[in-house]
């Protein structure tokens, strides 16, 4: 008898990325010259034919592989929010390649193979798959964090973020594995229907052990508190154009995960892990806007940056409601432009064809070089959350899920933080439009430029045509089956 | 004028046409700063002229929301782009739309670097400050108010003095950390209400507890922005370091955002609070008037003199606001739009003398009058105003907030009047010390008088002046009715939450 195979139509943008992947790196190696801008373009091209399949084949909540993957409209956003980040970095990157003297074709494999990574972790619906998908995003990324192999600190950067990653993939395992040892399985719906099964009944002490390990290693995914150390070193070591895809595409994918993950299966559980996911988002929150006050290199900055704003969107998957969700879902999109659009300003910052990443050398950039100060400035202030940029809204939405959960200590003192926070953004925007001009930066390349403007654009605007962004995520949020 | 024109919306965004004409211009520097200036000018009078029209076809009999537009905004959340003016919010649409052009007027000659920037920062902040009188959805609302944030923290700090960055980021923080506050509070609301809708958020009667905190939220904001005692630090830095215009609209109508807040939100929506929470801000309302005052009496720069009258005269303010009588919270608008007038003309007048000598010194003048006689004359006219000599509009105003406070609490009445008497004395002495005196110093003499174009400036605010003082009825009716209809809600809400507490939780759910 032949074994039924699978419906694989639904994993087709995964199918499509793999097979990508490996059609590039044939061409790498084939190719007599230079194939780097060739892969590179080819792989946007299949990060574009992917969403493709993904808007074709994505339909109400489905699973198949035995039910280890699972798609649904809530993967459908996130995984769109996921293609768009990779190909928007990838775009960026070319120019830098090339001037950096790091034009290998293997960059374009690594990020897409990475991205396929995060496709399986948003699609994740057991914890074998979750794993799988994390290793195969994680192990990508440790190779172009060093990818600029001959300098010390890219290296370095590479080498702690594989130690670190490690170390976390080994706390998430066991998490699993205890969580599968107190139940007997590693399926999302079968936990989550033991877990409804048993009501209000207290979880066993080894249960909620596994889920705090398992939180651990998430939370060192998405750079939260305490788990956010590697963070700085990472952002600031890593190639500028590598350090642009870790701030988004990753976290994006991750955080899709621990939604999933939290709300899916543990959803029944939520009066166990709702404090913890609480404390990680204050924390975040706070260290993120307090620790980013001293900073004076740019990239780091931005690392501290990203922690707080993965701090706000916990807030939202702290309130546990499909509220939450959706407020999360809301705010990686508005952080996906955001983040986008200051990376395309930091490519930008380079001076006699070297790059530059100290905030001073922004200084009277308004004058010297208005696009990138008013583009920056955009984003700078949607991160802040004023409206009516982007920003606002993310923050509109992950606050009202908490207030509609009662968490109210949370959401003052997110929006405390967010004062603190408003300070360093405000102060590269003083440097930018108060300070005296330092020598204008080489003009940015053409992608840069035109990322860099297409973000500013949405961020500008999106309080224009946002709703229906807001109407998906609300569809996607309900599809997303909580408790 | 036919019902479906949205003359609301078309004031509101005419300013953003202007800016996008702006930052279309290309060519040299100097002839993009001339064109800058004129598109800036005749945007805003044209916003001006519109203006009138929403002033000339409002009915001053009613107390309902006129001209009202309402469009799906947010889908699926029931938060709309909704505005609408009633009689509390007429006025201070107009005197954003009067103030604007007057600013970029006063700027003509005094801005002279970036000036393409300045007036797209100007004319950004017109569409704010209209959008936040008009907006009668919460969200929207907030759109508008903090967006204000933006472009003048850019005024104050790219175009200000030397202690500019300073004062812009205080400025900045203070009002974000209130303001975030008040978010969080809206959020509230619009879960316990359903919608957004800023009429709807009035009707509504919340639980009694809930509204103290509603309420403390809300106030956090507005106390920022009016500003009271004790968090007005943040306003002498900020006007000491702005570009004359910069202190012209932040006193003239930024800070009126925060005594319309209390009108719009705290009365109609939480009147167990607000009585509750009375006293407090009756304790700080005569602390502004009397402290600030007395600190008004010992600066030695003539910007901060003013800006201490300012929250004095806020003072005033928020005291006939919370008397919570019909006189009283007329009073309160009627010194809202006074000051706006009074305070943007002072503003004004001293960046007269500080384009010329570029000092702010009380000490560096004396005898100003000799070289200058028009000058001191409209001088003089804005100083009476500003101390309420009758027959200018500071009187009514202040009369009117006296005799609301006068039936609230005798003595918080008494107080406040020996606000006016220490407002006169510092005025005064200001003016003496300016005008009066010996001609000594050398730069002084070759002072010149007011040109013609400082002439139009001034022209209409002493018109207004005038005619605010001698026939109030012209801005006390429009605003009668909703202010009766404010009052007489807020009392038929109160009493309804005393009788039946159990009431106002079942109409919750």
């Amino acid at each position: 008898m032949i074994p039924m195979l699978p419906k694989a139509t639904l994993a087709l943008p995964e199918i499509i990325l793999a097979v990508t992947a490996m059609a590039l790196m044939m061409v790498g190696a084939f190719r007599k010259q230079d194939a780097t801008r060739t892969c590179l373009w080819l792989g946007i091209l299949g990060l574009v034919a992917a969403a493709w399949a993904l808007v074709v084949v994505t339909g109400p909540r489905a699973v198949t592989f035995h039910g280890q993957f699972v798609s649904d409209y809530f993967s459908l956003f996130m995984k769109l929010l996921v293609l768009l980040g990779s190909a928007l970095t990838l775009v960026m990157s070319q120019d830098y390649l090339e001037r950096e003297k790091m034009a290998r074709f293997e960059y374009p494999v690594l990020v897409v193979f990475a991205t396929l990574g995060m496709l399986m972790m948003v699609s994740a619906n057991d914890l074998i798959a979750l794993y799988i998908g994390i290793e195969l995003q994680s192990l990508s990324l440790y190779v172009v964090a060093a990818f600029k192999r001959d300098e010390v600190r890219s290296t370095e950067a590479g080498l702690k973020y594989f130690v670190l990653g490690a170390l976390s993939s080994g706390m998430l395992l066991y998490g699993c594995s205890l969580i599968y040892g107190f139940t007997g399985t590693t399926n999302f719906d079968l936990l989550a229907k033991t877990f409804a099964g048993q009501g209000a009944a207290q979880p066993s002490i080894g249960m909620v052990v596994g889920i705090v390990f398992l939180l651990a290693g998430l939370a060192f995914k998405v750079s939260a508190v305490p788990f956010h150390m590697w963070t700085p070193d990472v952002y600031e070591g890593a190639p500028t154009p590598v350090t642009a895809f870790f701030a988004v595409a990753p976290k994006i994918a991750a955080i899709a995960l621990f939604t999933r993950a939290m709300t899916g299966p543990f959803g029944p559980l939520l009066a166990q892990w709702q404090q913890i996911v609480v404390f990680v988002s204050l924390a975040s929150m706070i260290l993120g806007a307090l620790a980013a006050i001293s900073q004076t290199n740019i990239k780091r900055l931005m690392a501290y940056s990203s922690i707080g704003h993965v701090g706000y969107a916990l807030v939202g998957l702290a309130a546990g409601t499909p509220s939450g969700v959706r407020g999360v879902m809301i705010y990686m999109a508005t952080y996906l432009f955001m983040n986008v659009g200051a990376f395309a300003c930091i490519l930008a910052m380079k001076r006699d064809g070297k790059m530059v990443e100290d905030i001073q050398d922004l200084a009277g950039l308004a004058r010297s070089q208005p696009k990138i100060a008013y583009a920056l400035a955009i984003f700078l202030f949607s991160m802040v959350g004023l409206p009516p940029l982007a920003g606002f809204f993310g923050k509109l939405f992950v606050f009202l899920a908490a207030i509609e959960a009662g968490l109210y200590f949370l959401s003052i003192v997110g929006m405390l933080a967010s004062v603190i926070g408003a300070f360093y953004y405000i102060r590269i925007i003083k440097v930018m439009f108060m300070d005296e001009p330092a020598r204008p930066f080489d003009l940015p390349s053409a992608p840069v430029s035109a990322v860099m403007g297409l973000s500013a654009v949405v961020t500008l605007f999106f309080f224009a045509a946002c709703w229906p962004i807001f109407a998906a995520a609300q569809a996607a949020a309900k599809a997303l089956q909580i408790g | 004028m036919a019902m479906g024109f949205p003359i609301l919306s078309v004031i509101t965004f005419l300013p953003l046409v202007g800016v996008a004409f702006i930052l279309a211009q290309r060519g040299d520097e100097a002839t993009v700063a001339r064109v800058s200036r004129w598109a800036a000018l005749w945007t805003s009078l044209a916003t001006f002229a519109l203006s009138l029209l929403v002033w000339i076809n409002f009915d001053p009999t009613s107390a309902k929301f006129q001209f009202v537009e309402k469009h799906a905004w947010i889908q699926g959340f029931d938060i709309n782009y909704f505005m609408g003016v009633d009689g509390i919010s007429v006025f201070f649409v107009l005197l954003s739309t009067l103030l604007t052009p007057l600013c970029i007027l006063a700027s003509w000659e005094a801005v002279e670097k970036r000036v393409r920037e300045y007036m797209v920062a100007f004319l950004a902040l017109e569409t704010l400050m209209i959008g936040t009188f008009c907006a009668l959805d919460l969200v929207l609302f907030y759109v508008f108010f903090e967006c204000v944030l933006i472009p003048m923290f850019l005024i104050i700090g790219v175009w200000g003095g030397p202690r500019r960055v300073y004062s812009a980021f205080k400025f900045f923080l203070y009002t974000l950390l209130g303001s975030v506050l008040m978010l969080l509070a809206i959020l509230v609301v619009y879960r316990e209400v359903g919608n957004a809708d800023i009429p709807a958020a009035m009707a509504h009667v919340f639980p009694k507890t809930l509204q103290t905190w509603l309420w403390l939220a809300f106030f956090a904001s507005f106390a920022v922005k009016v500003p009271m005692w004790p968090v007005h630090t943040w306003l002498p830095d900020a006007h000491v370091e702005a570009p004359t215009a910069g202190s012209v609209i932040l006193a003239g109508v930024l800070l009126k955002m925060g005594g319309y807040g209390f009108l719009r939100f705290s009365l109609p929506m939480f009147p167990d609070a607000t009585v509750y929470f009375t006293p407090l801000v009756y304790t700080l309302s005569i602390v502004a008037i009397i402290y600030t005052s007395l600190v008004a009496l010992a600066q030695e720069d003539m910007k901060k003199l003013i800006a201490y009258s300012s929250v004095a005269h806020m003072g005033f303010v928020t005291l006939g606001t919370f008397t919570l009588t019909v006189q009283g919270v007329q009073g309160a608008i009627f010194q809202m739009l006074s000051h706006g007038v009074v305070s943007a003309a002072l503003f004004l007048v001293v960046g007269v003398v500080y384009d010329r000598l570029h000092t702010r010194e009380i000490a560096r003048y004396g005898g100003v009058v000799e070289r200058m006689p028009k000058y001191a004359l409209v001088f003089m006219i804005f100083m009476l105003a500003s101390v309420g000599l009758p027959g200018t509009s500071g009187f009514v105003g202040e009369f009117l907030v006296l005799l609301g406070a006068f039936q609230a609490n005798t003595w918080v009445c008494f107080l406040a009047a020996t606000g006016v008497v220490l407002g006169a004395a510092y005025m005064l002495v200001l003016y003496r010390r300016v005008i009066f005196g010996k001609l000594e110093k050398p730069d002084l003499k070759a002072l010149l008088d007011m040109n013609l174009r400082e002439i139009v400036v001034f022209a209409p605010l002493v018109l207004l002046v005038f005619w605010m003082g001698v026939y109030p009825a012209t801005f006390l009716k429009p605003t009668e009715p909703a202010v009766v209809e404010l009052i007489r809600k807020f009392n038929v809400q109160r009493s309804a939450s005393l009788e039946a507490p159990a009431q106002a939780a079942e109409v919750r759910q």
